[in-house]
């Protein structure tokens, strides 16, 4: 690559402000050609905005963005692709009924290619940059990982020589995202311009050649990544020091709160998701669920909480079986769970709706005749914003135009209020930043002391091994062992998730 | 007994009285595949049943008619895309205001100038009327059933099915189909990846508006016999509406869904009298409403609605 580096954007000054928000104020940024950069900062510091304008979906109000050295004005995506500029958005953005081969060819100048020279086409870049698609597949019948290849292919089919992906690894396995760093690699290598948005340290030390930091919309700096470690970047990150021990608190565990026998569960497609699978877990104790995703973790929560019916099996709650019963016939049996699933803004909570009738969503119930009293519902939206250190405009804005975050706190906040015994999170701190992640740690753990039963399903294994009293693992939909979190080690829970039994893994030492 | 004669002839009619539905249809489809549900189609189609009647009126002239209602149309869908996109205007609101927009504004024009003419009646000339005629090719119309069958319609029902195939090879076969049938689906990727969204939409929206008109001008022109009548598209534009859902959005589709509610409406003339008439100008408003409910029962998994119908796109919302 020679001596010699050539600029391939540079921002300078730029600000961004929606309504009273200012998502970005004043914001220096610099890439090159051959670099991958990082940029971290909290949720809701800005990062996605940036990158939004140089895509051209925003405009910025302030400020200047250079290409290859020139000013360049970027208005609509149309320009950026004209420039190379290529994203892949933290959201999708893909058309759900049309193939991976038409959503690539989405936009593209030129005439309608016949289907069979598009897929060869389509086929033959797969196999440059050693990615895996069904060129046929509509996109709604794909997982997330399918939907993050055909994204990538899209920016590979127009030829774009700088790349800019928001959080592309929230949603991949470890697995996954290794081959993503490697498609990254190689693309650096051809000589292209890569930004990278993630929140996992460890990816940022290992993929990136430099880190750009930002906090509250203003740009604090860019460091070199073979100069910083995890804990350099998270002071530069929240600003102060953050401490990275997870505690595992001792506590009263006498009390057996769920106990699961033999529960089998069949998919709408009838594919097998859960079989055979036993655990239990007791009053004051997390146990972590860890498995590559789509094991069976979401149908396993799913069961328990009332929202799907297992075909065989007991699910069962201080003895009283729940399975097969409806949410509604669970609280009327005097249960009390709280269930905080995977899809926030789908299944948690109302997009559209306010903090306040979020709140409401799960209380209504409990009022008299046909009106809704919201002064409670108000109160306990204030409590929870004070407690768990909110951060919105009003608790009256819809929560979708909260950052990541604060969505989460929300959420977790009013499964808590309600005093569970039993609490069942599925990845509570995915897409959320170390603070608000190490936030979440505390807050499972103060249920744990409380005498809570927690059921965390988690992806990050360090996370699962210091936080978890017990870890199962799941594999296809079976459980390939339920071991202890202090006497077994990151590989070997590796290698369950891959279908070795437990007896078979432990002989292996580690 | 049921004649061949009898059957044939109920066919035709039924083409007939379906090809303002297919232009209305038609014009419809292109408009929801970009996402804008406009309930206009009465209103556009009024307009264009006026501006195309004047045009007639003044030019003796088809071809004119037919381009005056076609640009009649694409006024008053302008004025739709207009306040939808630009100022991000309700959909539904909008749309029926141009209903009744549209609808008020013809039959008023219409009035007055009934009477400004000496007769009382606003009238095309005979020479207009004899363009309209359904047309006999020597040889080709004589040959037995098919004939009649195929080649004896008016110059209408052919340039309605030549848009109508025209339409499906545009959305599904071609570049600016994909593109369009992609901003229906999802506006926020198809911006992502780099399309005009704005452009695309007011194109289509514009151009199925224009279609929409020549529906129009059949009503004035051909259904009463070159009468300037009042109310002359009579409901065909919500019939229309309810057919994109039957055709699947699909404008192949929407040549034999317009047909077979042709047959619905003529079929008061060929069926016994013991049934009484009103049952069966009932019949393709009770049908109508049978498609939507049928539509919404299955829900939108299955069908072909557009995703994104009814929702305008702002590109820095969340
Ligand atoms: N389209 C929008 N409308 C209103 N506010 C927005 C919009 N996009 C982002 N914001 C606000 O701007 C801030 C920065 O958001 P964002 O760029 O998404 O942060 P990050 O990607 O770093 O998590 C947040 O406070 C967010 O609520
Ligand atoms: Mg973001």
């Amino acid at each position: 690559m020679g001596g010699e580096v050539k600029n391939a954007i540079r921002c300078e000054k730029i600000s961004k402000v929606f309504g009273n928000v200012i998502a970005n104020e004043k914001i220096d940024l610099e890439l090159n050609y051959g670099e991958i950069l990082a940029l971290l900062g909290e949720n809701g510091s800005g990062k996605t905005t940036l990158m939004n304008m140089i895509s051209g979906i925003y405009h910025p109000d302030e400020g200047t963005i250079y290409v290859n050295g020139e000013p360049v004005s970027i208005q609509s995506p149309l320009d950026a692709q004209k420039l190379g500029i290529g994203m892949i958005h933290q959201h999708f953005k893909l058309v759900n009924i049309f193939s991976a081969m038409e959503n690539i060819e989405l936009g593209t100048p030129g005439k309608k290619l016949p289907p069979k020279e598009l897929r060869a086409r389509v086929t033959a870049l797969c196999e440059k940059y050693g990615l895996e698609t069904d060129p046929l597949k509509p996109v709604h019948d794909m997982s997330v990982s399918e939907k993050q290849t055909v994204e990538i292919l899209k920016i590979l089919y127009r030829g774009a020589n700088i790349l800019i992906l928001d959080e592309p690894t929230a949603v991949l396995t470890p697995q996954e995202t290794e081959k993503l760093f490697e498609i990254l690699r190689h693309m650096r290598a051809a000589g292209c311009a890569i930004i990278i948005i993630t929140h996992k340290l460890n990816e940022v030390l290992s993929i990136s050649d430099r880190v750009t930091i930002l906090r509250k919309g203003r740009s604090f700096g860019t460091v070199k990544t073979a100069e910083v470690d995890v804990s350099k970047l998270t002071e530069l990150m929240v600003g102060r020091a953050v401490n990275l021990e997870i505690e595992r608190p001792a506590t009263d565990r006498s009390e057996e709160v769920l106990k699961v026998v033999d529960l089998c569960v069949e998919r709408s497609d009838g594919s097998t998701a859960l079989e055979d699978v036993s655990f239990h877990v007791n009053r004051g104790e997390i146990l972590g669920v860890a498995g590559i995703a789509g094991s069976g973790q979401k149908e396993l929560c799913e069961s328990i909480a009332g929202l799907i019916t297992p075909k065989k099996g007991a699910i069962l709650y201080k003895k009283e079986n729940m399975a097969g019963k409806t949410p509604r016939e669970i609280i009327e049996l005097g249960i009390s769970m709280s269930f905080v699933p995977e899809d926030r803004l789908g299944m948690g909570l109302v997009a559209g709706m306010g903090m306040t009738d979020n709140m409401l969503l799960k209380t209504y119930t409990r009022g008299k005749g046909a009106f809704v009293d919201r002064a409670p519902a108000k109160k306990m939206a204030e409590t929870l914003v004070d407690k768990f250190g909110i951060v919105t405009a009003g608790i009256e804005m819809p929560v979708r135009m909260m950052s990541g975050g604060n969505v989460q706190k929300v959420l977790l906040g009013r499964e808590i209020e309600s005093s569970p015994d039993l609490l069942i999170t599925a990845y509570p701190v995915r897409g959320l930043d170390i603070n608000s992640s190490y936030l979440v740690y505390d807050l499972l753990n103060e249920q744990k002391k409380k005498g809570v039963a927690v059921l965390y399903i988690g992806e990050d294994l360090d996370v699962l091994l210091q936080l978890c009293d017990r870890i199962a693992v799941l594999c296809h939909g079976r459980l390939t062992g339920v071991v202890d979190a202090d006497k077994v080690t990151k590989e070997q829970i590796g290698l369950m998730m891959t279908g070795e039994n437990w007896e078979e893994v432990r002989e292996y030492g580690g | 007994m049921i004649s061949l004669d009898f059957i044939l002839k109920f066919i035709v009619a039924a083409v007939a009285a379906g090809t303002p539905l297919l232009f209305g249809t038609v014009g419809e489809i292109l408009s929801e595949k970009v996402g804008h549900l406009n309930l206009g189609v009465e209103g556009m189609m009024s307009i264009g049943a006026l501006t195309g009647f004047m045009a007639g009126y003044g030019s003796h002239n088809l071809a004119v008619s037919m381009i005056a209602a076609f640009a009649g149309g694409m006024v008053s869908a302008l004025i739709y895309a207009v306040l939808t996109i630009g100022f991000m205007a309700n959909q539904n609101v909008i749309g029926l205001t141009l209903t009744i927009f549209g609808v008020g504004f013809a039959n008023f024009v219409g009035v007055y100038m009934v009477g400004k003419t000496s007769s009382n009646t606003w009238q095309l000339s005979a020479d207009l009327i004899s363009q309209m005629k359904s047309i006999h090719i020597p040889l080709l119309s004589d040959i037995p059933v098919i004939g009649k069958l195929i080649f004896s319609y008016d110059p209408f029902t052919y340039t309605g099915i030549i848009i109508a195939l025209i339409c499906g090879w545009y959305l599904f076969k071609t570049k600016a189909g994909l593109n369009t049938q992609a901003i229906g689906e999802n506006p926020a990727a198809a911006d992502a990846a780099s399309i005009q969204v704005t452009k695309w939409k007011f194109i289509n929206i514009v151009l199925g508006g224009g279609i929409c008109g020549i529906g129009g001008a059949y009503c004035s022109m051909i259904i009463n016999g070159g009468v300037w009548i009042s109310d002359c598209v009579g409901g065909l534009g919500w019939i229309s509406v309810a057919l994109v859902i039957f055709a699947a959005w699909r404008p192949q589709t929407a040549i034999l869904g317009s047909f077979i509610f042709g047959a619905l409406r003529v079929l008061k003339y060929y069926m016994p009298s013991v049934i009484p008439i009103a049952f069966f100008n009932m019949l393709p408003f009770i049908i109508t409403a049978a498609v939507l409910l049928i539509a919404s029962i299955r829900g939108t998994k299955g069908s072909h609605i557009p995703e994104n119908l009814g929702f305008n796109y702002f590109r820095e919302d969340r």
